[in-house]
């Protein structure tokens, strides 16, 4: 079995912190290398704007198990101030701290299954799922 | 740990063998552009084999660092970029356009003598 992890985002060594589970768990449920990467690198974004826009908040990585596919759940929540536009947030280029813009946009291509939820005053869920056959 | 920065000849070479975390980069942009200053260095290469993932933040590092190098006169080529971390670069929306690469740290070197960089 393998134990669902979280891993809380308060300083900037945590995004590394969270990469690290993010590619642990990958390895444990067996993805290949270039799905670790994926996984990884959508750890590191989600990560990231917690800790940029939010200050604090935390990663869940579970693995998840349907008819003839495993796969990891990720969920990144965090209680700051929320995104104004969710539709601008997805296109390639926005960015309100003069990075990429391609954060949130990149982590929908990366993974197989994108939710985002956001209010403002209230904070940002995203939850992403990565799937592979067994 | 700051990375170190090696020079051979009129080259500077930089491996990077450590968990990237935002600071480390941030540390070895400056530590570089230094370097150059203090060297005369022509040409850089960086290799990132061992990197196993480069997110946006790292990416705009690391593009930022090549122009800011390229300001000061010295080119940068980066090296060993792995598979996988290539795909997700592209899949992320991060090409790197402008940008000399090569598939090794020799084969880097190599670009650079034949850019004129490096006087072999
Ligand atoms: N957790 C969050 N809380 C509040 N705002 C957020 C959050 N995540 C993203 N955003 C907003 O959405 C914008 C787009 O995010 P995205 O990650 O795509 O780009 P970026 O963080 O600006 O740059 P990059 O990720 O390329 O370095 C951000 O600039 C920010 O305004
Ligand atoms: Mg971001």
């Amino acid at each position: 079995m393998i134990k669902v992890e979280i891993v809380k985002i308060q300083q900037e060594l945590d995004i590394v912190m969270a990469r690290q589970k993010g590619r642990e768990m990958s390895k444990l449920i067996g993805f290949g290398a270039v799905d670790q990467a994926r996984i990884t690198t959508a750890v590191s974004e989600l990560a990231r704007n917690i800790y940029l826009y939010a200050g604090t908040g935390e990663i869940t990585f579970e693995p998840i198990e349907e008819n003839n596919k495993i796969g990891v759940k990720i969920s990144a929540i965090d209680k700051g101030p929320g995104i104004e536009d969710i539709k601008k947030a997805l296109e390639d280029g926005y960015t309100t701290s003069g990075g990429l813009g391609a954060g949130v946009p990149g982590v929908k291509r990366l993974m197989d299954e994108f939710f985002i939820d956001s209010t403002v005053g209230v904070g940002t869920t995203v939850i992403v799922k990565k799937w592979h056959k067994k | 740990m700051r990375i170190p920065i090696l020079k051979l000849h009129d080259l500077l070479l930089v491996s990077i063998q450590v968990v990237l975390d935002d600071k480390s980069a941030l540390e070895l942009q400056e530590d570089l552009l230094q370097k150059i200053h203090a060297t005369n260095a022509e040409g850089v290469v960086l290799d990132l084999t061992s990197l196993d993932m480069i997110d946006s933040f790292i990416a705009k590092v690391l593009g930022d660092m090549v122009s800011m190098a390229e300001l000061m006169g010295a080119k940068v080529v980066l090296t060993g970029i792995q598979p996988a971390v290539a795909i997700t670069l592209i899949e992320l929306g991060i090409s790197l356009p402008h940008i000399m690469t090569a598939l090794d740290l020799e084969k880097g070197i190599e670009l650079l003598k034949d850019n004129g960089v490096v006087h072999p």
